[in-house]
This record gives structure tokens, C-alpha cells and sequence, in this order.
């Protein structure tokens, strides 16, 4: 099946906010996961919750907050428009904000579980051999714990894609904008008799979905196999 | 005089203390399990920081509590050796091998890697992953790892512990001819006296005190 222009530019519009999504969360995510895995500070059992509540609140509340946050007069929103002239309200780049809020707290789990399961020591032995901390963390820490960011990145972009509550609270449902896949079943299933849009756009949903399982499988057992290499 | 330690820590209700002086040799730090033995070992390499004391290296200070100098671990130049390997698991042997070598500096460098194959007899290991490798095979690979950072001494955590005993007179071996021929000063940690009898040349007792 062909898609039609409009079908294209949903499919285009959906890969470049998640895509978005998770380039701009992943160093964030990485940061706090390192803080909760081996950081120990006062408040971090608050940051930990802080960190789950996109995962436990309603997306609603989340879009609310971030137009709160964002808006003309929020904090961030009122800096942006004030220093910079811009705005993210009702553009792709604030679905792409709410996205990657949305997805942080699954992609942290997973790059926090990957940190904890490497051996600090081994990271000792690295000091001895001359490695300063951040030579450490680039060639002995980061190598290590890459199939849990590699699952941090397909997590935060699967359910970057089918992020909906959280998008149309806060930048609306904009055709060309801030228009994703989920938000387009949505509008085609408020039109009477659109059901082969729906139909349509429900299995590009599900192809996309699907593809970015298999990637990830494929790229976890590509890890795994470099790493067992039994040299025979 | 190749070590000049005077250390204290308090580790919850334990004190690790120790002060000795180690020549040229093989310095054994013995002692019940417990004792202190290995963050004595930690306290020199810079991975733990003592509380109070001095620890000098080949004429040269790491640390000084009164005089704040405290160096990093990553340039202390001294290679240890732990009774897990601890071998980087993404790396093959050559690359750990050359870790901490391309590291070091040139004027550091006093072993290449065909030297520190052909020393310790891993030359046939060089494209094997760490997981592959016996606890024999291993412990050698870490003792060349450490030998080609440029240390200019070793620290050994029971580096026997983990490997079958029937193998393991061939690491004595090595580490004698690390003690003798290349005349590389050794701190090591062991409670079996047999192995203590046989590679010590100087002994200090740790002995464990509480609060």
C-alpha cells in the first residue's frame, strides 16, 4: 500500500519528534541514572520519585504542567520568548518535550539497571592503570552499560511514538506540527466514515512499532555475542 | 627504600593501622581475614583515603594527610593486581594488556607488550575475549596489564585465591621472577602461609583492632 502525502507527512512528523525526543532526554536520562545508581546525596530518594512521575500521573497533568512551565508566562516559556524570541508552544519542538518527558522515566530505569550491573571495581582497577575518572567512564563504564542505553534509546522512542495525552494537552493537535501518528488516528476516528484512515494509519503504527522491537533485539544480541566471543 | 607507609582509617567500628617500611623485595603483609590487609593495599594505590598518615612510593609522596597531599589514584604508578582479575570484559587480552600502557608515558614505558608476552607466556592469548580465559590465564593477562602501565611497583591481593592448585605454582613462578629478575619492589597480601614461606623476603603483621 502507497501512502498518501498527508500519510507521509504524519509517518515524517511522528519519526522527527520522537527522534527529537530521545536525543534530548538521553543525556539527561544518562545523568540521572549515574546520580541514582551510584550517587549518594541527600534527596535522592525524592529525585528517584521526582523521576517516576510521568509514569504514575495522568498525561494530562503532565501537558498542564508543561504548559504551566512553558507557557508565555512560565519560567522557562517567558526566558525563551524574552531571550531568544522563541516558543514551543503549539510547535513540534514542545511535542518533542513532551515526548521525551514522558519516556525519561523508562529510559533511566533501564540505563540505571545497566550501571548497576557493572562492577565499580572494575573501574578501581582501571584508576590504577592510569585512567582519570572521565577516561574511566568513556572506555570502561559507558562501553559496558551501551545495551542498556541501546534499550533506554528504542523504550523512549516507542513510547515517544505513541505519546498522546500529554502532546495534545500541551501543543494541541496541529496538522503538518504537532500532528503524530497517535494524535491523527485520533482525529480520523472523530470523522463518520474515515475508518480506512484509521485503518491505515493504525498499521503504519504497528509496522513502526514492530520494526523498532526487531531493531532492538537485533542490536542487544549483536552486544551480547561481541562480548561472550569464544575464540574457538 | 621502595615503600614508606604509615596509615590509619576508620572503617565503622574497625581501625586499619599499619606502618612499615618495605625495601627492595617482596614486602608480605600478613594476618587474620579481616584485619585490614587489603584497604592497606587500597590506602597506597589511592582507591581508599586514609584518615591520617603518610604514604611514600620510591622516594616519591602520594600522600600526606598533614600536608594535604593526596595524589589520585591514576597517577600513582603503582600496578595491582586483585584476587578477581578484574579484567575490562569488553576488551580482548591485547587490548587490556595495552590499557594502561598507552596511558603511561614513553619515559614511563619499561616493558613492551612482546616483552610482557614472551615474560609471562601469553602470547597465544592475545585475540581471546577475558571470558574465555582460565583463572590461571587470567591472573597472568592482569599481571601484564599492571607490569605494562609503567608501575613502578606492585601491589598483590592474593592473586592465587582464584585459581585451581594445581596451577598455581606457575604464578608463584612468575611473581618470583617479577621479585628477581626484574627487581619490581612488591607489596602482597596473602593468609597462606605456605605461599608467604615461599615468596616473602621482608613480613609485616597486620593485626585487627576495634574501637
Amino acid at each position: 500500500m502507497a501512502l498518501t502525502a498527508e500519510e507521509w507527512e504524519i509517518l515524517h512528523l511522528s519519526l522527527k519528534v520522537s527522534l527529537a525526543a530521545v536525543v534530548i532526554t538521553l543525556p539527561l536520562a544518562f545523568a540521572l541514572a549515574w546520580a541514582l545508581a551510584r550517587g549518594r546525596f541527600p534527596g535522592k530518594l525524592l529525585l528517584d520519585a521526582a523521576v517516576h512521575l510521568p509514569l504514575v500521573l495522568p498525561p494530562v497533568v503532565i501537558g498542564w504542567l508543561l504548559l504551566m512551565i512553558f507557557g508565555p508566562a512560565g519560567p522557562i516559556g517567558s526566558l525563551l520568548e524574552n531571550w531568544f524570541g522563541l516558543t514551543v508552544m503549539f510547535r513540534w519542538t514542545g511535542a518533542a518535550i513532551a515526548a521525551g518527558i514522558m519516556a525519561l522515566p523508562l529510559m533511566v530505569r533501564a540505563i540505571r539497571l545497566s550501571i548497576e550491573a557493572v562492577d565499580h571495581r572494575i573501574e578501581d582497577a582501571a584508576r590504577t592503570l592510569g585512567a582519570s575518572p572521565a577516561y574511566s567512564f568513556w572506555t570502561i563504564l559507558l562501553p559496558l552499560c551501551s545495551p542498556g542505553v541501546a534499550t533506554a534509546v528504542i523504550l523512549g522512542f516507542a513510547r515517544s511514538i505513541g505519546e498522546f495525552g500529554a502532546t495534545i494537552t500541551f501543543v494541541s493537535n496541529i496538522p503538518g506540527e504537532t500532528r503524530t501518528l497517535s494524535l491523527a488516528i485520533y482525529s480520523a476516528l472523530q470523522v463518520p466514515g474515515a475508518d480506512a484512515a484509521v485503518w491505515r494509519l493504525a498499521m503504519i503504527s504497528i509496522c513502526l512499532s514492530l520494526g523498532a522491537l526487531l531493531f532492538s533485539e537485533a542490536v542487544s544480541r549483536r552486544l551480547r555475542s561481541e562480548r561472550r566471543g569464544h575464540v574457538l | 627504600m621502595s615503600f614508606d607507609v604509615d596509615v590509619k582509617k576508620t572503617l565503622g567500628r574497625h581501625v586499619v593501622e599499619t606502618s612499615f617500611v618495605g625495601r627492595d623485595g617482596l614486602t608480605l603483609l600478613s594476618g587474620p581475614s579481616g584485619a585490614g590487609k587489603t584497604s592497606i593495599l587500597n590506602m597506597m594505590a589511592g582507591l581508599m583515603r586514609p584518615d591520617e598518615g603518610h604514604v611514600t612510593i620510591c622516594g616519591d609522596k602520594v600522600f600526606d594527610a598533614a600536608a594535604s597531599v593526596n595524589r589520585p589514584a591514576h597517577k600513582r604508578r603503582l600496578g595491582y593486581v586483585f584476587q578477581d582479575g578484574r579484567l575490562f570484559p569488553h576488551l580482548r587480552v591485547r587490548a587490556n594488556l595495552l590499557y594502561g600502557h598507552k596511558l603511561a608515558t614513553p619515559e614511563d614505558r619499561w616493558m613492551s607488550l612482546e616483552e610482557a608476552t614472551a615474560f609471562l607466556g601469553i602470547g597465544h592469548l592475545l585475540s581471546r575475549w577475558p571470558g574465555s580465559l582460565s583463572g590461571g590465564e587470567a591472573q597472568r593477562v592482569a599481571i601484564g596489564r599492571a607490569l605494562l602501565s609503567g608501575a613502578r611497583a606492585l601491589l598483590m591481593d592474593e592473586p592465587l585465591a582464584s585459581i585451581d592448585p594445581a596451577r598455581r605454582d606457575e604464578i608463584i613462578d612468575v611473581i618470583l621472577r617479577i621479585r628477581d629478575e626484574l627487581g619490581l619492589p612488591i607489596v602482597y597480601v596473602t593468609h597462606n602461609p605456605a605461599e608467604a614461606d615461599r615468596l616473602a623476603t621482608h613480613r609485616v603483621e597486620i593485626t585487627p583492632s576495634f574501637l
